[in-house]
């Protein structure tokens, strides 16, 4: 914590004396480097969002399923490592927790609910993961309360390293970037390489496949639907420390993943990770030059995108 | 979607009776409640011409129903209130023109693409409310209420009677509304939004310019919209952001899908029910969200068309056009509900 | 907790009754039988959501004073009815409704967001119930939409920010940044933060902000450093205080952060050692020395199991308030004019000190500038002593 100490020192009473390390390089190189900052915030945000939103798109493409509880899968994740790091001292142990945590609570919701609704209107789904959001809100109220709560960064990443004079990157946000990018690896081989993989995606790309084929749908089903529940939990217990957790923190990350998975393309992880990419830069980057606009930067994107291709960037024409 | 059995019309007929009927002895708290209830009836009835008529879903609908609102707090001087002659249609045209601009580039998306399109618009309006100054920025404001009154007439009312009077004057909106859109869905214009709805592609073959089709129903769901926000307006007289965001468009949805998708008094009893569950929910019980929660949930589970579609089944079947129920119902368990997307090699 | 029941006889009818007994034996007067009749108090304030323990901690401290007042106001039994407001601005009048019209409520107090703020005051305004704000802190409910029958025990935006502004005026600050959220709080804030410092010379040389409720703090923070201001000032509360104040310590940053009181209110636990030091201004803090703020505490701890913070304290003084005003018409709300003069006139012993009433019926109050050390709010001083929001554009009727 030695960022925090060392510049509170000062305080307010002799800003003036501290406030001018600033000064010492050129104004361009200021600018360069604010960007550079800006990039990685960009990058950190957008690889988050994509944690959610490839489940997201998963679900929606195999099973046709809009989630919208999605959001609230990622709030159980965070409250979930501030259970634990409560509880056990360490959010080391949260990880796995989440993680065998989502594949039970996916596995659990799929057999016991949504199975029922495949063959249902997308709209009754609407108002069946509606009522979940509901439900999970108040279970969340009953366990954990309603009291924001913050879940301390593990010891070990709790350093800063300077990108810019002035400006330092938590290593715990290195931390997270790196997991992210092993996870979206470790998808990407997943469903690209190996022969489960080919089976969901051929369930993505036209579900009566799977019964022409005559693969274990139940099963795709099972495992798809308990793999994104898995990842959405993961983005919540890598964004505990971040965000720390509060009541309806799922909501914003709902519908902005909404937007990243319709800009991708339905049912495409690839096309997730992209847009994920680009709606974090757009994002941090709107509101960090100009700021005025930056509510309206990503629907103003997603409507250009979706108006010049209407299937979404990595999607197929029809589905 | 139409009731034409005389049961039914004379069922219809009664409920708009009792309803008018109802100020007589209700609180004024009560009277206010059913102005609130009859506001969101016509809220979800027009968005049932988009969802259950036409088969398009859109998450946009609050920016119409919102900017109703707020054009009645934009053209009110801050003094003395407009008469309703001038602000009921300058709020429906301001809502036509924003849904036919909004309609004409989003109805090239389908499915779940021109929902997520329709999110994207309504939240750019919610977005211009909520960060600018324009209509009083994020906390809202205040608008002097319009005048209740006709050619220079005004109803002399006091403070007291005005609820009452804002009421009926819902209620009739809401009665019009219904018999307008009964009426419209029996015209060849209705039939071809079903069409649409059951299989556009097929509507194209036979020489429909579905495109046409569906920006008009857009354009009038806006309006309708449009109507039920300028009743928010004279109902409350204060707007806020939210009005146009879309938890709004979500909340009618929601109340159509209570009601029932398949049928025109679907959403209206949707509306009361919705409207009904959140007074009880507050007075039963400090934990809200759980009886909100879990009556939806066993809507969903136990009554898969709605109120309305457990009540008198017969509505879903007289909705659809003869001889295509049986393909609209196979198709509809694959894509949207009636998006419109043909099933390969149809 | 009382139950929410409705009492079957409206007022009305019980005030003809009274009369009719009145005229028989001549001896209870109207108000007399009034006065036997529960003091209906509506709670509506945030139980779910975001806000939901703000909401809490003024609940316990309204029910703590009503307690040490044997269960009376003005010699009343008191009925609280409570509403969850879900800080949701597009219901709020449809629930101020529920208190006013169909639970008839004698007084409203409430609530915590801003928005729903706005909705209630558009029917209390209308119905004239006596309301009492005991925390959104919007300057137009006490500004141009100020109503006779409308009172504010928290803070106006405008007023903690402001004692900051000038405590770093003062000190010869030259240039400073506010951050915060882009809605009427922030906006607000800001606007106090600048007129003290302007005050005193400085300048607020650029206002950073961010769509509310929104968390994504990096992109502000990365540009501080090429701003050149000597102190960064801030408005932030709740979950959004915690992640600013931890991210603007790990970002490194070498200018210092201040900022309006919430940033570090209720939030220091959280906000651990990244806190140590900040400064803030607000009408309250730890370590106020007067008995009747040690008392406050101890109290508030044995019927909460958790400390006080400021939210308790400003609903304890929603409900001072209103007893005074109820002692003073001895329960009887129909005496309007003695009611009034007697909130208006209101000095609260308050656990923050001495606060009054403005005339605009916002609180007049210290703000105390505190700093943080050992993870406590540490009162420094008086940033400025009985400050009055300027209540601008309120046209008291």
């Amino acid at each position: 914590m030695f960022g925090a100490t060392e510049r509170n020192a000062g305080v307010c009473l002799v800003c003036s004396r501290l406030g001018c390390g600033c000064s010492e390089l050129p104004e361009l190189n200021m600018d360069l480097s604010i960007l550079l900052a800006q990039l990685l915030n960009g990058v950190q945000y957008g690889l988050l969002l994509f944690l959610i939103a490839s489940g997201l798109t998963l679900i929606f493409g195999v099973m046709g399923v809009i989630n919208l509880a999605h959001g609230s899968l990622f709030m159980i994740g965070a409250y979930t490592a501030y259970l634990v790091a409560k509880t056990t001292g360490s959010l080391w142990f949260a990880l796995p927790a989440g993680i065998i945590g989502g594949l039970l609570l996916g596995t659990i919701l799929e057999r016991g609910l949504f199975q029922r609704f495949y063959r249902r209107e997308h709209l009754d789904q609407v108002l069946l993961t509606f009522a979940l959001i509901l439900l999970a809100e108040e279970a969340r109220s009953a366990i954990a309360g309603n009291d924001f709560q913050s879940v301390p960064i593990p010891p070990i990443l709790d350093f800063s390293v300077p990108v810019t004079n002035g400006f330092s990157y938590s290593a715990y946000r290195f931390a997270v970037i790196g997991s992210c990018l092993l996870l979206a690896a470790g998808l990407y081989l997943w469903i690209e390489r190996t022969k489960f993989g080919a089976m969901i995606r051929a369930a993505a790309e036209k579900p009566e496949m799977v019964d022409i084929l005559g693969l274990d749908a139940r099963r795709i089903h099972t495992t798809v639907f308990a793999v994104g529940t898995a990842l959405a939990l993961t983005a919540g217990v890598l964004a505990a420390p971040l965000y720390s957790v509060y009541p309806n923190m799922g909501d914003g990350f709902l519908i902005i993943s909404f937007v990243v998975v319709v800009i991708g393309g339905l049912g495409s992880v690839t096309g997730a990770f992209w847009a994920a990419l680009l709606i974090g830069l757009v994002d941090t980057l709107g509101k960090a030059y100009v700021p005025k606009v930056s509510g309206l930067a990503i629907y103003v994107l997603m409507a250009i995108v979706l108006l010049w291709r209407p299937q979404g960037l990595f999607g197929r024409e029809t589905r | 979607m139409v009731p034409t059995s005389k049961l039914s019309q004379i069922g219809l007929a009664m409920a708009a009776a009792l309803s008018a009927a109802l100020p007589l002895v209700a609180s004024p708290y009560h009277i206010e409640l059913g102005s609130t209830a009859l506001i969101a009836a016509m809220l979800a009835l027009s968005l049932q011409l988009l969802v259950g008529c036409t088969g398009l879903v859109s998450l946009g609908h609050g920016a119409f129903y919102g900017l109703a609102a707020y054009v009645v707090y934009l053209i009110s001087p801050a003094d003395v209130g407009l008469s309703i002659a001038i602000t009921l249609p300058a709020a429906i045209a301001a809502s036509g023109i924003a849904a036919l601009l909004i309609g004409s580039l989003s109805l090239r998306a389908k499915g779940f693409f021109f929902l997520m399109v329709t999110l994207a618009f309504g939240q750019m309006v919610f977005f211009i409310f909520h960060d600018t100054k324009i209509g009083g920025g994020t906390d809202g404001a205040y608008l002097t209420r319009p005048i209740l009154g006709l050619f220079g007439f005004d109803l002399p009312l006091t403070r007291k009677q005005r609820p009452m009077a804002i009421y009926y004057v819902n209620l009739i909106q809401l009665v019009a509304m219904y018999l307008g859109l009964a009426w419209l869905l029996r015209s060849l214009f209705g039939q071809v939004l079903t069409g649409i709805r059951v299989n556009e592609h097929r509507m194209q073959a036979l020489g429909f310019n579905t495109y046409r089709y569906k920006l008009a129903a857009f354009v009038i769901a806006g309006m309708l919209a449009g109507v039920a926000g300028h009743g928010w307006a004279l109902h409350r007289a204060f707007v806020n952001p939210e009005l146009v965001g879309w938890h709004r468009s979500a909340e009618a949805l929601l109340m159509i899908l209570m009601g029932g998708l398949g049928s025109l008094a679907g959403p209206i009893v949707g509306a009361i029910a919705y409207t009904g569950l959140g007074e009880v929910a507050q007075l039963l019980t400090e934990r809200k969200l759980l009886v909100e929660g879990a009556v939806i949930l066993a809507v969903v589970l136990l009554l898969p068309k709605g109120i309305m579609g457990f009540k008198l089944p017969e509505f879903m079947k007289l909705g659809k056009p003869d001889g295509s129920n049986a393909p609209a119902e196979i198709e509809e368990a694959h894509t949207q509900p009636g998006q419109g997307q043909p099933v390969p090699n149809d | 907790m009382p139950s929410k029941t409705t009492i079957a006889l409206s007022r009305r009818k019980i005030m003809k009754g009274a009369a009719a007994t009145g005229l028989a034996t001549a001896v209870p007067t109207g108000w007399a039988i009034a006065q036997a009749k529960p003091l209906k108090v509506g709670l509506m304030l945030p139980y779910s959501g975001t806000f939901a323990k703000l909401g809490e901690n003024i609940t316990i401290a309204v029910e703590m004073l009503i307690a040490e007042k044997g269960g009376k106001l003005g010699g009343r039994e008191v009925q609280l009815i409570k509403l969850d407001d879900e800080s949701k601005p597009e219901n709020a009048p449809q629930n101020a409704d529920r208190l006013v019209k169909r639970d008839q409520v004698d007084v409203l107090i409430g609530t915590v967001h801003s928005g729903v703020q706005m909705g209630i005051h558009k029917v209390v305004k209308e119905s004239g119930t006596l309301t009492i704000v005991p925390n959104a802190g919007n300057g137009a409910v006490t500004g141009e939409l100020c109503a006779r029958n409308v009172y504010r025990t928290s803070f106006s935006n405008w007023q903690p920010a402001h004692g900051m502004g000038l405590v770093l005026g003062k000190r010869g600050i030259k240039k400073a940044a506010w951050i915060t959220w882009d809605y009427a709080a922030g906006q607000e804030s800001g606007q106090g933060f600048k007129e003290g410092l302007e005050k005193h010379g400085g300048q607020l040389v650029q206002m950073l902000t961010l769509k509310f409720p929104e968390t994504n703090f990096q992109p502000l923070l990365a540009q501080i450093a090429g701003l050149g201001v000597d102190v960064v000032g801030s408005f932030f509360a709740g979950g959004a205080a915690v992640q600013f104040v931890k991210e603007y310590a790990a970002a490194g940053i070498k200018v210092p952060l201040c900022g309006s009181g919430f940033l570090t209110e209720g939030t220091l636990a959280a906000q651990g050692a990244a806190a140590e030091g900040i400064e803030t201004a607000l009408h309250y803090g730890d370590g106020i020395d007067n008995p009747k703020n040690a008392a406050f505490r101890k109290a508030f701890k044995d019927k909460a199991q958790r400390d006080a913070d400021v939210y308790a304290v400003q609903g304890y003084d929603a409900a001072q308030l209103l007893s005074i005003g109820l002692d003073a018409v001895k329960g009887n709300m129909e005496d309007e004019k003695g009611l009034h003069a007697a909130l208006e006139g209101a000095k609260i012993d308050s656990p923050r000190g001495p606060v009054a009433m403005s005339k605009e019926h916002n609180i007049v109050q210290n703000i105390y500038l505190r700093k943080v050390t050992n993870g406590e709010n540490k009162v420094m001083g008086v940033a400025a002593a009985q400050l009055a929001d300027p209540g601008k554009g309120c046209k008291m009727a």
